[in-house]
């Protein structure tokens, strides 16, 4: 007999890919995908369920389709379509509790796999320079998405402690970038002229929307052998990038502003409805945040294909060339050598131009 | 008598060390010379720069100096016809220093290059940093380093050192002493203050310096990898204490240092700084201010803030900086790290250590600035 696998937040990009995905793997025998609203993308053999997580409905979709497997991906930091700030932190926060109390409910649910982010530990100058899964935010989020992440990691903490016969793995993804992820991140990237804060320079991380997928697989599985797939787990791709090496391979140039700027600056963009620009974004760009990635290769058993610079310059391909691509610089300076010393390209040998 | 026993034995030892070091002084010199804000590039970075071109460069490329004399040694051996050779060696010399340049800027505007997890950036540390300290540590505060063999070759190490100066220049220079003077070209990463991360520009540099906040975890995860960390925990106490008292050693924290290398197997290296505590002679603390602006101390001293920006000025000491005997803490069993009695007594002796050695190097000082 195979598994029932409901996934939220169906009809959303990543949502959708991990939907098609994970119908092909052979133990699944039917996936149940559900959001408010109809996805735009295809979802193959999976069965679409129009349901608000945020309504004790979601309950009866359990029931009915007898699912073993829940996969919660509807933990986001943007609305899809119209909605705003508030409909993004009650389907955070009251459809994670609903579908908590749900699943508490169904005597058949045997594994959970909730979707977090590293954005829980917030991002403090005191914070040490690389987070483990156990270390304490020396600041917690203030609010927006990450406050959202850090309740609904309480509410799935106190699920685990109720349900202790189910699995329940919680994978903190650092941010996601792909060649089609939508993120404020990648709004934030992909804008022409990059401001920055003046003075810092944040050590970035990121994930690959290949490997979001991939990990999501291994923990709605059964754990192989000789790892473990529940507790917490901090996903990331190797390496770390600084943003401004980042603006720097994008081609993009940066404007470096003081930091109470950027904040009003931030507001009132947010304010006009141009970019969705949080203070927790802001801190992010300002601080930076790293985390140690031991615990998911050696308990979890995944290894990312892409590192953080690998993911980087998919995305980066995926945008088109900035203001100042890099390949152009590089062949100013180039023509500059040329120039400045015509011999310096052909002389491999001092001898040869001795006299 | 040990004290009696052992000044005479150092004395030699410094006098032994003196000779060679001069050289290497002018090693340095040399490579500090080309284009301090490019870095000078080495000959493995012509190599880099131009392809085909460690041919020229590998000869020479052993010696560690700089592009030119590399290029010299190389043309010398291959060549050996005179004048016409030399030169064309020099002037290959200073275009695969500007290739080298060149070849660094290109990887720089294109963001082509590392940086390790808690940002370090090794590439611009030893280019551009270094370069940049380097003159103050040369010809302003004139550093005499003694007992550099005694932070190992491989493997963690946490040097302790004393703290003063105002201004963390004592670290910076320890920094500089360690990349310059070790001859396994070990890097030395810094714990700093919290207050170092808070402040824009500096907390910047501070990273790609490869300094880190100096907190357990951090310390820890760096001495793991192998890494020789800096680490002074008389804090702002050591550094700024008033004039009175300089050269007596602060409070050493809570300890928490002995009990991270007990944790991480790792030696530690005690390290004795004089010179630091006379570039700011701190006469008063302009507590009130402090506050204002939320910093641990203003300080006022014979020349700040009456000076203005002149007043900040350093003054020139001479400084000595001795790396005394590893204290091993390889033989502790794990748990030992949790007894609080063994922390206080180590903690005592890395103190202590400290202590003599800095009375040591204050009698053998004959003046403040010579």
């Amino acid at each position: 007999m195979g598994r029932v696998v409901l996934v939220t937040g169906a009809a959303r990009h990543l949502g959708g890919r991990f939907v098609r995905r994970i119908q092909r793997d052979p133990e699944v025998e039917r996936v149940v995908a559900v959001d408010a609203v109809d996805p735009a993308h295809q979802l193959g053999a999976a069965e679409f369920v129009r349901a608000d997580i945020r309504r004790p409905a979601i309950a009866k979709v359990l029931a009915e389709h007898e699912v073993d497997t829940v996969v919660h991906m509807d933990v986001t930091g943007t609305a899809l379509g119209a909605g705003g700030r508030t409909s993004v932190k009650e389907t955070n926060v009251i459809g994670t509790m609903q579908l908590l109390g749900a699943c508490q409910k169904s005597p058949r649910i045997k594994r959970l796999v909730i979707k977090s982010s590293t954005s829980v530990y917030g991002s403090a100058p005191r914070d040490p320079a690389v987070f483990t899964e156990t270390t304490p935010a020396k600041s917690l989020p203030s609010g927006g998405f990450a406050k959202d992440a850090v309740e609904v990691e309480g509410y799935v903490r106190g699920f685990a402690r109720r349900r202790p016969d189910v699995a329940v793995c919680v994978l903190r993804f650092a941010n996601i970038l792909g060649p089609r992820v939508d993120s404020p991140l990648a709004e934030y990237l992909s804008l022409p002229v990059m401001p920055t804060v003046l003075g810092y320079d944040p050590r970035l991380q990121f994930v690959h929307e290949d490997d979001v997928i991939d990990v999501l697989r291994l923990a709605a599985h059964e754990p192989r052998r000789a790892t473990l797939n529940s507790g917490t787990f901090n996903i990331a791709g190797d390496g770390v990038l600084l943003l401004s090496q980042c603006a720097r391979r994008l081609g993009r140039p940066t404007v470096p502003v003081l930091l109470p700027a950027v904040t009003w600056v931030g507001t009132a963009l947010r304010t006009v409805g141009i970019t969705d620009f949080a203070p927790e974004q802001i801190r992010l760009l300002t601080h930076g945040r790293v985390v140690s990635t031991v615990q998911m290769r050696e308990v979890l058993g995944f290894s990312p294909r892409f590192t953080t610079a690998e993911t980087f310059a998919d995305f980066a391909g995926s945008r088109g060339p900035g203001l100042l691509p890099p390949e152009m610089l590089a062949g100013a300076v180039d023509r500059l050598a040329g120039r400045l010393a015509p011999v310096t390209t052909d002389t491999t040998d001092p001898l040869h131009h001795g006299a | 008598m040990a004290d009696a026993k052992v000044i005479p034995f150092d004395d030699d030892r410094s006098r032994a060390r003196r000779r060679p070091s001069r050289a290497d002084g002018e090693a340095a010199a040399v490579r500090a010379l080309p284009g301090a804000q490019q870095g000078p590039p080495g000959p493995e970075e012509a190599a880099e720069g131009l392809p085909g071109a460690d041919a020229a460069a590998g000869g020479g490329g052993g010696g560690g100096g700089g592009g030119a004399s590399g290029a010299e040694a190389a043309s010398g051996a291959e060549a050996g016809s005179g004048v016409d050779a030399g030169a064309g060696a020099r002037a290959g010399g200073w275009e695969r220093r500007l290739a080298g340049g060149l070849a660094f800027l290109r990887r720089r505007i294109t963001g082509e290059y590392e940086v390790d997890e808690f940002g370090y950036d090794e590439e611009l540390t030893d280019q551009v940093l270094m370069s940049l300290l380097r003159p103050l540590y040369e010809k302003y505060f004139r550093v005499e380093v003694k007992g550099i063999e005694n932070i190992p070759d491989k493997g963690g190490a946490l040097i302790v050192a004393n703290h003063s100066g105002t201004l963390p220049l004592d670290g910076l220079m320890m920094q500089v002493a360690v990349h310059d003077r070790h001859p396994a070209g070990r890097h030395l990463r810094l714990l700093a203050a919290d207050l170092v991360f808070v402040l824009p520009v500096v907390n910047d540099l501070a990273r790609k310096a490869g300094h880190t906040l100096a907190c357990a975890e951090d310390a820890e995860r760096l001495l793991r990898s192998g890494e020789i960390v800096g680490v002074m925990p008389e804090g702002f106490k050591g550094i700024g204490k008033p004039f009175s008292e300089r050269y007596k050693l602060q409070r050493f924290g809570r300890g928490g240092f002995v009990s991270t290398a007990l944790r991480a197997g790792v030696p530690i290296v005690p390290c004795s700084i004089v010179g630091a505590e006379e570039i700011y002679p701190m006469i008063g603390n302009a507590k009130t201010l402090a506050r204002v602006l939320g910093v641990p101390y203003v300080p006022i001293t014979p020349t700040f803030p009456w000076l203005g920006p002149l007043g900040a000025l350093p003054l020139p000491t001479k400084w000595t900086i001795q790396f005394g005997e590893p204290i091993a803490t390889d033989g502790y069993a794990p748990e030992a790290a949790e007894d609080p009695m063994l922390m206080f007594n180590l903690t005592d002796q890395v103190r202590e250590q400290i202590q003599h050695t800095l009375y040591k190097l204050l009698v053998q000082r004959r003046s403040v600035f010579f």
